[in-house]
C-alpha cells in the first residue's frame, strides 16, 4: 500500500467528530466543562449519600460522552440536550407525581421511619430528675447559636445540628467554672442573650448522634441540664414505649405509631397507602363534594371560554375580512392588543376594574353600585368567563383570520350562485371549514384553559369560598388551583403532597383523554370532507 | 363616528339605510370590540399616571399626569424583579429555541431507530403540561438542593432548568412540521459539496426556519415571563422573585392602596412583551397559521 493510498483512507475514516476543526475544539471544551462539573457533582452526591442522584448523574455523563465522541450516534447529538432536560424535568416529575400520589407524603409524614423516630425522641424530652447540671455559656459562630459546657474538666461545644465535642478553650482565672474564650466561637454578652432569649430557650444541643442519648438545654443561659427522651424505641419489637405512662405504641401501617387506645404520636413517616388518596378525592365527604363541584365548573368554564372566544374571534375576523371596511389593518392591531399583554397582568388589571367597592365598573359605569362581580358565586363565574374572553378572543381572531384567508374562494362563489343567503353560506360553509382547520388549536386552547391557573388565582383567588368545605376551595376554583390549595405549598392549609399529586394525576387523565378523543374526532371530520 | 355623520349627509335616505344594514353595523360591532379590547389597557396606563395611587382615585381617566407612581417603584424591589424576569425568560427562550430546533432537525432529517416512537411520545407528552406536576418539581428541587444548592429551591438557575424541561415537549413538534417544509434538496446539494451535518444545520437549515424560531422563542419567552405557579414555589426570597410573583404581591393583600404602584409596574412589565410582539408580528401571524392551521 502506498503512502498516498494510506493517506486517502485515513482521510475517509476521520469523521468530523475527530477532525480537528474549530468546531471540534468548541465541543471538546464544552464536554470538558460538563465532565468537570459532573465529576464535582458525583463527589458531592457521594458525600451526601444521595445514591439516586448519583446514579442518574453518572448515567447522563456516560451517555453524553458516548453521544458526542462516537461516530455513530448522529441523531442523538442533536436530540441529547433537550432529551436530558425533558427526562429529568418533565417525564421524571410526572412519574414521580404518580409515585407520590400513592403515598401519604405531607405534613407529619415527611421523611423516612428512622428520621421520624429520631424526631419523636428529640421532641419528647424532659429533664431527668436530679440529672447532672453543667456550667454553661451561650456561644455563636456564623449566626449559629451553640452551648459551651464544662464536663469532667473539659470544655465541650455543640450546636443544634452538631453534637458536643471537646474544644480548646480558656477558663476564667478567678472563676474556673466560667469559660472565658473558645477557639472559633464567640461568647454572647448579657445583652445579646437578652435579645435572643427565645432562641436560646428553644436551643437543644444533642449529646451524641444517637437521639436516645438526649440533649443539653438551658433555662437561664448559665446552667445546662441533661434532657432525656421519655419515649424509648425498641428496635427488636419495633415499638415506641412512653416511659412515663408505660403506654406502648405500635406502627399502624399508615406511617404512624399508634397505641391500643388509638392515640398516635405526632411525627410519622412516609409509607405507600395504595389508592387511598384517590378514594379520598372521590368518596371522602370533605373532599368529594368540593372536588365534584370544582370538576364540573372547570369543564363548563373551559368549554364556555373556548366556544365564546372562538365564536367572537371568528365573527370579528369575518367582519374584518370584508374588503369594504376601511382601516382594517389598524383595527386588527387594536383587537390583538390583549394578546400582547401577559395573561397574569390582564387578570390583575381586571381585579381592579371589577372590584366591588372601588372598581371602575361599579363606580363609574354603574354609578356607584356595589355589585359583587368577584364575590358573588354566580357573578364571579360570569366574570371569570368574561375575562377569559378578553384574554382569549384575540388569539382566536388571529387564527380565524388566517383560516378565512386561506378558504377556497370558489366554494363561496358556488354558494352565491346557488342562491344561498349570506347567513346560510356562513353557517353552511364558512363555520364548518374554519372549525375543521382550526380544530387542533381549539383542543390545545381547551387544555390551556382547563389549567389556566393564573387567571383564576389572580382574578378571584378561587373565591368565594365554599362555606362548608374544610379545604380552602371556592366557587371559581378550577382543578389546578384546587391542587395548589390542597398541596398546602401556599401555606394556607396542611401540606398534603400525596392527595395533591393524586388530583394532578386525575387532571392528567382528564386532559389526556379529552385531547385524544378530540384529535381522533377531528381526523374523522377531516376525512369526511 | 365620523363615517356615520358623513353618511347622514348623503342626499337619499335609502342609500344610508342600505349602507347601515350592509356595513354600518359592522363598524359598530368592531368599535365595541375595540373598546372592550383596549379599554383595560388605557385604564391601567391612566392609573399608572394618576397622582393618588389608589383604586378609587384611578377611576377618573387621565385626570392628572404625574410620574409619582413610577418613582415609587424604586422604593420597592421592582427593578430587581425586572432583571430577574428578563434573565430567566431570555435564557429559557434561547435554550428552548436551540434545543427544540436541534431535536426537530434530527427528527426531520435523520432516519434512526426509535424515530417514530420518539415522535409519537413527543405528541403524547405535549398533552401533559409540566406545570401540573408542580408538587413533584418542588420535591425534586428540594432533594437536588441538598446536594447542589445551585439546583435547589430559591435558585434562578433551577427555575430556568425546569422551564427548559418543557422545551422539547411543547415546541419540538411544531418545529418538526416546519422543518419538513424546507426542501431536502438543499441539504443534499450541500452534502454533495462536502458540508458536514453540523454545517448544514447551522448555516442552511436554521436560516430557512427563522419564522418558526421567532415564534417558538417568543412563545417560550412569554410563557416563562407569565408563569406564576412554578416561579412562586421555587423562588422564595424576595430578591429572586420574578415580575409575576412581585406584582401579584403588590395587590394580593392591599389592592386599593398599592394600585398606583402596581399600575406603573404593570405598564413597564407589559412593555418588553409588547415590543417583542410588535417586532415579531409578521412572523407570529405567519407562524401560528402556517404551523397549525391547515389551509
Amino acid at each position: 500500500m502506498s503512502n498516498a493510498e494510506q493517506a486517502t483512507r485515513a482521510r475517509e475514516r476521520t469523521s468530523h467528530a475527530r477532525d480537528y476543526s474549530p468546531g471540534f475544539f468548541v465541543k471538546l471544551t464544552l464536554m470538558a466543562l460538563i465532565d468537570a462539573l459532573g465529576a464535582y457533582g458525583l463527589l458531592a452526591c457521594w458525600q451526601e449519600g444521595a445514591t439516586g442522584i448519583f446514579c442518574a448523574l453518572l448515567a447522563i455523563l456516560i451517555a453524553a460522552n458516548y453521544v458526542y465522541f462516537s461516530k455513530r450516534a448522529l441523531a442523538a447529538k442533536y436530540i441529547f440536550p433537550g432529551l436530558t432536560f425533558l427526562l429529568v424535568f418533565q417525564i421524571f416529575v410526572v412519574v414521580y407525581t404518580g409515585y407520590v400520589s400513592f403515598t401519604n407524603y405531607g405534613d407529619g409524614h415527611n421523611s423516612t421511619k428512622q428520621a421520624a423516630i429520631d424526631a419523636l425522641l428529640q421532641q419528647n424530652e424532659r429533664r431527668v430528675e436530679g440529672s447532672q447540671a453543667y456550667p454553661l455559656v451561650v456561644v455563636e459562630r456564623d449566626g449559629d447559636l451553640g452551648f459551651a459546657i464544662i464536663a469532667d474538666g473539659e470544655v465541650r461545644v455543640g450546636s443544634s445540628d452538631q453534637p458536643f465535642e471537646v474544644v480548646k478553650a480558656e477558663l476564667d482565672e478567678t472563676d474556673p467554672t466560667k469559660v472565658s474564650s473558645i477557639d472559633g466561637w464567640a461568647i454572647l454578652s448579657f445583652s445579646d442573650i437578652v435579645s435572643k432569649q427565645s432562641d436560646i430557650m428553644a436551643l437543644r444541643v444533642p449529646i451524641s448522634d444517637e437521639a436516645a442519648d438526649g440533649s443539653v438545654r438551658t433555662a437561664d443561659a448559665r446552667v445546662g441540664y441533661v434532657y432525656l427522651p421519655f419515649l424509648r424505641y425498641d428496635p427488636d419489637e419495633d415499638v415506641m414505649v412512653d416511659t412515663m405512662t408505660d403506654v406502648t405504641y405500635y406502627p399502624n401501617g399508615h406511617g404512624q405509631f399508634q397505641s391500643d387506645e388509638g392515640q398516635t404520636l405526632s411525627v410519622g413517616w412516609r409509607v405507600g397507602v395504595g389508592m387511598e388518596n384517590y378514594l379520598m378525592a372521590f368518596s371522602d365527604s370533605r373532599y368529594a363534594k368540593p372536588f365534584f363541584a370544582v370538576l364540573a365548573w372547570t369543564t363548563v368554564y373551559s368549554f364556555a371560554s373556548v366556544a365564546l372566544c372562538f365564536l367572537v374571534g371568528l365573527f370579528l375576523a369575518t367582519i374584518l375580512n370584508d374588503p369594504r371596511i376601511k382601516g382594517r389593518r389598524v383595527l386588527r392591531v387594536l383587537l390583538i392588543f390583549p394578546y400582547a399583554i401577559p395573561g397574569f397582568l390582564g387578570a390583575l388589571i381586571w381585579t381592579g376594574l371589577l372590584n366591588r367597592g372601588f372598581g371602575f365598573v361599579n363606580q363609574v359605569l354603574l354609578g356607584g353600585a356595589h355589585v359583587g362581580w368577584l364575590t358573588d358565586p354566580w357573578l364571579a363565574k360570569v366574570s371569570v368567563i368574561l375575562v377569559s374572553l378578553w384574554l382569549g378572543f384575540p388569539y382566536m381572531f388571529l387564527i380565524c383570520t388566517g383560516a378565512l384567508q386561506s378558504l377556497p374562494a370558489d366554494v363561496m362563489e358556488a354558494a352565491k350562485i346557488d342562491g344561498a343567503s349570506r347567513m346560510q353560506a356562513w353557517r353552511g360553509i364558512t363555520l364548518p371549514l374554519v372549525f375543521i382547520s382550526t380544530a387542533p388549536l381549539l383542543i390545545s386552547s381547551f387544555a390551556f384553559n382547563f389549567n389556566n391557573f393564573n387567571l383564576i388565582y389572580m382574578l378571584t383567588g378561587g373565591g368565594p369560598r365554599f362555606p362548608d368545605a374544610s379545604v380552602p376551595v371556592g366557587q371559581t376554583d378550577i382543578l389546578i388551583s384546587m391542587v395548589y390549595s390542597v398541596s398546602g405549598l401556599d401555606g394556607s392549609a396542611q401540606k398534603n403532597y400525596g392527595l395533591a399529586s393524586a388530583l394532578s394525576i386525575v387532571i392528567f387523565i382528564i386532559v389526556g383523554t379529552v385531547s385524544a378523543i378530540a384529535f381522533r374526532q377531528t381526523r374523522k371530520l377531516e376525512e369526511m370532507i | 363616528m365620523a363615517t356615520l355623520s358623513s353618511a347622514r349627509q348623503t342626499p337619499t335616505i335609502r342609500r344610508f339605510g342600505h349602507w347601515a344594514a350592509d356595513l354600518g353595523w359592522r363598524y359598530l360591532v368592531v368599535l365595541a370590540a375595540v373598546v372592550f379590547a383596549v379599554f383595560p389597557i388605557l385604564y391601567i396606563i391612566s392609573a399608572s399616571l394618576g397622582g393618588t395611587g389608589t383604586l378609587t382615585g384611578s377611576n377618573q381617566l387621565f385626570a392628572s399626569v404625574t410620574g409619582a407612581n413610577y418613582e415609587q417603584l424604586s422604593n420597592t424591589m421592582f427593578w430587581t424583579w425586572v432583571g430577574n424576569t428578563l434573565v430567566i425568560a431570555a435564557a429559557s427562550a434561547v435554550g428552548t429555541v436551540l434545543m427544540g430546533a436541534a431535536a426537530a432537525y434530527a427528527f426531520s432529517r435523520f432516519r434512526f431507530i426509535g424515530r417514530r416512537v420518539g415522535l409519537t411520545s413527543l405528541l403524547i407528552i405535549q398533552m401533559f403540561p409540566q406545570m401540573l406536576a408542580f408538587v413533584a418539581v418542588f420535591l425534586l428541587l428540594m432533594s437536588l438542593g441538598h446536594v447542589f444548592p445551585v439546583l435547589g429551591l430559591n435558585s434562578k438557575i433551577s427555575l430556568i432548568c425546569v422551564y427548559l424541561g418543557g422545551a422539547l415537549g411543547v415546541n419540538a413538534f411544531l418545529m418538526y412540521g416546519f422543518f419538513n417544509t424546507v426542501p431536502r434538496e438543499l441539504d443534499e446539494a450541500a452534502k454533495v459539496d462536502g458540508a458536514t451535518h453540523s454545517q448544514i444545520y447551522w448555516t442552511i437549515i436554521l436560516r430557512m426556519v427563522t419564522p418558526i424560531l421567532a415564534v417558538v422563542g417568543l412563545l417560550s419567552f412569554i410563557g416563562s415571563f407569565s408563569d406564576f405557579i412554578l416561579a412562586r414555589l421555587i423562588l422564595q426570597s424576595e430578591q429572586n422573585w420574578t415580575l409575576a410573583v412581585g406584582l401579584y404581591g403588590f395587590v394580593s393583600d392591599r389592592l386599593d392602596a398599592n394600585w398606583g404602584v402596581f399600575a406603573a409596574g404593570a405598564v413597564i412589565a407589559a412593555l418588553p412583551v409588547m415590543a417583542l410582539f410588535l417586532f415579531l408580528q409578521r412572523y407570529i401571524v405567519g407562524g401560528l397559521t402556517a404551523g397549525a392551521v391547515k389551509g
